[in-house]
């Protein structure tokens, strides 16, 4: 076992990790640990934008974005913190353009802005041009520019090592234990702070717009440890995945004018938003495609058709943008619909379904970036967490199109300069023997699955599959109940998984079943979660418990996993200038 | 549909050379060769090895060599492709690690010697993002969409016959900087370019342009910057 010793270790190198990994770097000795190579992290796969109130094209302003985000979160969202970012987004977004990442532009010279979904002016009255892009390569260009500033100021990465063990002791975080993909073996981490940056968990789900790398791991270490994790129920389906793959097919696309049509060519988002139709949030939409679906109102497949069975799809059409247009502003789009399902996007319309896309919740953090382990914000010494992974909570119960590369970024920094605030008053601890020989001995079992017989693929495919159809855009306790057994069940057969290979280098053999394991360690805290919380509220959704219920249920969860139990607890929700009303586009 | 997929497998721990292996595997309609090499590592040989992470052509891992050309597996549906059995290698050009799986460590290593950052020693102004025109813009269009899959350098025969050429991938980055308004570096990337191993290494042979999974006309670049230094010598 190698030791190595670094003051500060930022696990993940996408937006959150690498922006905090600038700031870090400035005071003192930081490493980035990422199993992925940095610029193959799944913020670049952000197509439609970052949402910042410049008002390059309106009147917008940042009270505007701040009112957009609580109404989006269903008033779950913590106001003080969306007050902070949205206030905020300007001075960074000029900060990210300044790096050199290349913006679309205005006719003046300033950053191009686009509609996107729930982004208004006036409180509500019409849609705002808010969203910040780059043709449709926003998260691309940014990932890669933050990246870049990485390499100028000489960051130090350890890039395809996949992080398996957190050692928390005594309340403290004393470091890590990564497994290095490319040469086998397992090194300890000494740190005086570890930063969860490790992105979401899209790959729960069958249908998802996530990279096969979003397992959730740091979530499921955090919960190993002890930690908990906040509203996890909350997880967002974006509207427009490609049909079967659920590769996304930006927001950005119905900012630019794209319709929603039903099997009858009609824009049926005029019964559930008049005002805002395509552009209302992703809840809305989500749920009102699937109501579509549900009815008999789906488009068919051409299997589907011969078949005479019901579609499970309906359109984005693209048609009235017209080719040119849509070579310019979503030439990413056009590759996909083409590349991916052989459409020709300008000629014809492109199904399209839900697809599992972003995770609100996630290990609880205040507003700088510390780690907190109950419902009284007691804080974890050393452990920070920002991006997808963590809870601010900026996105409550649904978040807007654009505030995630925002949230990543911004709080990505914000807490870099937490950890540079902390580092003098932090120092290394002992690490305790007994967890480095568990780490160890965890990594052992996996290389010494030859005699199991359950298939990894299996347990994996089963999951996703009784995910997708117990605990996604709608829910009722019934299956809720029953997802609960299936992971049970899952949960025990994977203690006998099957593994080929026995080789210490590149197993990734090893290493997806160890994401599985992850998984299906912190998945039932979504289940738990989902059961316990008898309301509607953002993209929560029980059919069999109507409405938003303020009065039991406007708070956080707090998740934990002791004896091999969830045992949930709840934190109050900060409200501050927006007092929760009545939820209409 | 069965498909027969022809697998180069390597193992340097075996002692032993690579060698091709076939499998046959059924799948979907639509199924990339990404979703068959899943397929059978799911369910035939899970030993086997290959990068791979967003699977809709964005992060640029998964480049290999598929029936003979460099190519996203996740993006090249099976049905598309004309030879069977289908043939999957790795990028050819760089060190083998372990099946499909190669040493990008060079690659990396040329495309941060192009200082590829922002270089603009004037502070930007407060509180507004610094101008640049939609035409300005235009310019960064194409090169900022390279995912550096490596799929340009991997086929590039100058690259073959000499390691320390920068390639055309770092050259697209150069290009990315070079021709951005808002960047003022080419004082200090210049030698790196004007140089042996730099850009009059390419010999226009056009593979690069070929394989290019984002269709970047990178000799295209190469020319302007090429006409950027001469440029500036005189
Ligand atoms: C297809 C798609 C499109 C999107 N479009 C938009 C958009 O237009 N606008 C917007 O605001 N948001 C968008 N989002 C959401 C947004 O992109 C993400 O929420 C955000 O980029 C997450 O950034 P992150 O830094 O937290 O995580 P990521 O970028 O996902 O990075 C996670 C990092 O953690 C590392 N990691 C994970 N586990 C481990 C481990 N065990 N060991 C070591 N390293 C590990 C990974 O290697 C990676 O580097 C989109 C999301 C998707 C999926
Ligand atoms: S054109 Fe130049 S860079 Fe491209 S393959 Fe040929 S020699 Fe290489
Ligand atoms: S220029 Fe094209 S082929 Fe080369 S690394 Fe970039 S995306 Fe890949
Ligand atoms: S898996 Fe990301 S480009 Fe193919």
């Amino acid at each position: 076992m190698i030791v190595h010793n670094h003051e500060v270790v930022i696990i993940g190198a996408g937006m959150a990790g690498l922006r905090a990994a600038l700031e870090v770097s400035k005071v003192g000795d930081v490493a980035v640990l990422t199993k992925v190579y940095p610029t193959r992290s799944h913020s670049g796969a952000a197509q439609g934008g970052m949402a910042a109130a410049l008002g390059n094209l309106d009147g917008d302003n940042w009270e505007f974005h701040m009112f957009d985000t609580v109404k989006g979160s269903d008033y779950l969202g913590d106001q003080d913190a969306i007050e902070f970012m949205c206030r905020n987004a300007p001075e960074l977004m000029y900060e990210v353009e300044h790096m050199g990442t290349p913006f679309s532009r205005t006719p003046e010279g300033k950053i191009a802005q686009r509609r996107f979904g729930g982004h208004t002016l006036n409180f509500g009255e019409k849609p705002a041009l808010r969203a910040c892009y780059s043709a449709d390569y926003t998260g691309h260009v940014v990932l890669h520019c933050l990246y870049d500033q990485c390499v100028k100021n000489s960051v130090r990465f350890y890039s395809e090592f996949q992080v398996t063990y957190l050692i928390v002791k005594d309340g403290i975080c004393r470091g890590i234990a990564a497994w290095d993909i490319r040469n086998g073996g397992l090194h300890v981490f000494n740190t005086k702070a570890v930063l969860f940056a490790t992105g979401g968990y899209g790959r729960v789900y069958r249908i998802t717009s996530n990279a096969l790398a979003n397992t959730g791991d740091g979530l499921g270490l955090a919960l190993r440890a002890g930690l908990p994790l906040e509203d996890m129920e909350f997880v967002q389906f974006h509207p427009t995945g490609l049909y079967r793959s659920g590769i996304l097919m930006t927001e950005g696309a119905r900012g630019e004018g794209a319709y929603l049509l039903n099997k009858d060519g009609e824009r049926f988002m005029k019964r559930y938003a008049p005002t805002l139709m395509e552009l209302a949030p992703r809840d809305l939409t989500s749920r009102s495609i699937q109501t579509e679906i549900n009815e008999g109102r789906g488009v068919q497949s051409p299997e589907q058709q011969a078949k005479g069975e019901p579609g499970d799809a309906v359109y984005l059409d693209l048609r009235h943008l017209g080719r040119e247009k849509l070579k310019a502003v979503l030439p990413q789009i056009f590759d996909i619909a083409e590349n991916f399902m052989g459409i020709d996007p300008a000629k014809d319309p492109v199904p399209i379904q839900p697809t599992s896309h972003y995770s609100m919740g996630g290990i609880p953090v205040t507003i700088q970036g510390r780690v907190i382990r109950d419902a009284q914000s007691t804080e974890v010494p050393g452990l920070y967490a920002a991006g997808e992974c963590a809870c601010v909570s900026i996105h409550g119960a649904n978040r807007l199109g654009c505030n995630s590369t925002l949230d990543a970024t911004f709080h990505g920094r914000h807490v870099g300069r937490t950890i540079a605030r902390d580092l003098p008053s932090l120092s290394y601890h002992d690490l305790p023997p007994e967890a480095m020989r568990e780490a160890q001995a965890e990594m052992n079992w996996y290389f010494d699955r030859s005699s199991g017989t359950e298939n990894v693929a299996d347990i994996r495919g089963e999951l996703q599959n009784t995910m997708q159809k117990n605990v996604a855009i709608f829910r009722e306790e019934k299956a809720l109940t029953a997802q609960l057994d299936i992971i049970q069940n899952l949960q025990r057969r994977f203690k006998n998984i099957h593994i080929n290979d026995r080789n210490q280098r590149f197993n990734t053999e090893v290493m997806e079943a160890y994401e599985l394991g992850n998984l299906l360690n912190f998945v039932e805290t979504i289940v738990v979660g989902a059961l316990e919380r008898e309301e509607c509220r953002g993209a929560h959704w029980r059919t069999d418990h109507p409405g938003r219920n303020d009065v039991e249920w406007l708070k956080h969860t707090l998740a934990y996993r002791e004896d091999g139990k969830i045992r949930l607890d709840y934190k109050p929700v900060v409200i501050t200038r927006f007092q929760p009303k009545e939820r209409k586009y | 549909m069965q498909y027969t997929l022809r697998v180069y497998r390597y193992d340097p721990e075996s002692g032993q050379p690579g060698r091709l292996v076939d499998y046959t595997v059924e799948l979907e309609k639509g199924a990339t060769v990404l979703d068959a090499l899943g397929e059978i590592k799911a369910h035939q040989d899970g030993s086997l090895v290959y990068r791979r992470s967003c699977r809709s052509g964005i992060c640029g891992s998964c480049a290999m060599k598929i029936n003979g050309f460099n190519r996203l597996a996740c993006e090249t549906q099976v049905e598309s492709l004309g030879r069977k059995p289908i043939h999957v290698e790795p990028l050819p050009g760089f060190k083998p690690i372990k099946d499909l799986v190669v040493d990008l460590e060079p690659f990396w290593n040329n495309l941060h010697r192009t200082l590829p950052w922002l270089i603009n020693p004037n502070p930007p102004p407060t509180d507004k993002e610094r101008p640049q025109s939609p035409e300005e813009f235009a310019w960064l269009e194409m090169p900022m969409t390279c995912i550096l899959c490596a799929s340009c350098t991997s086929s590039c025969p100058s690259f073959w016959a000499d390691r320390t050429y920068l390639g055309p991938a770092a050259l697209n980055k150069a290009f990315r900087y070079e021709f951005d308004t808002r960047d003022q570096g080419f004082g200090q990337r210049r030698d790196t370019l004007d140089n042996r191993h730099g850009l009059w290494r390419c010999h226009t042979i056009m593979n690069c342009n070929d394989c290019c999974p984002k269709h970047i006309r990178i000799t295209e670049e190469i020319s302007w910057l090429k006409r950027k230094v001469v440029e500036e010598k005189y």
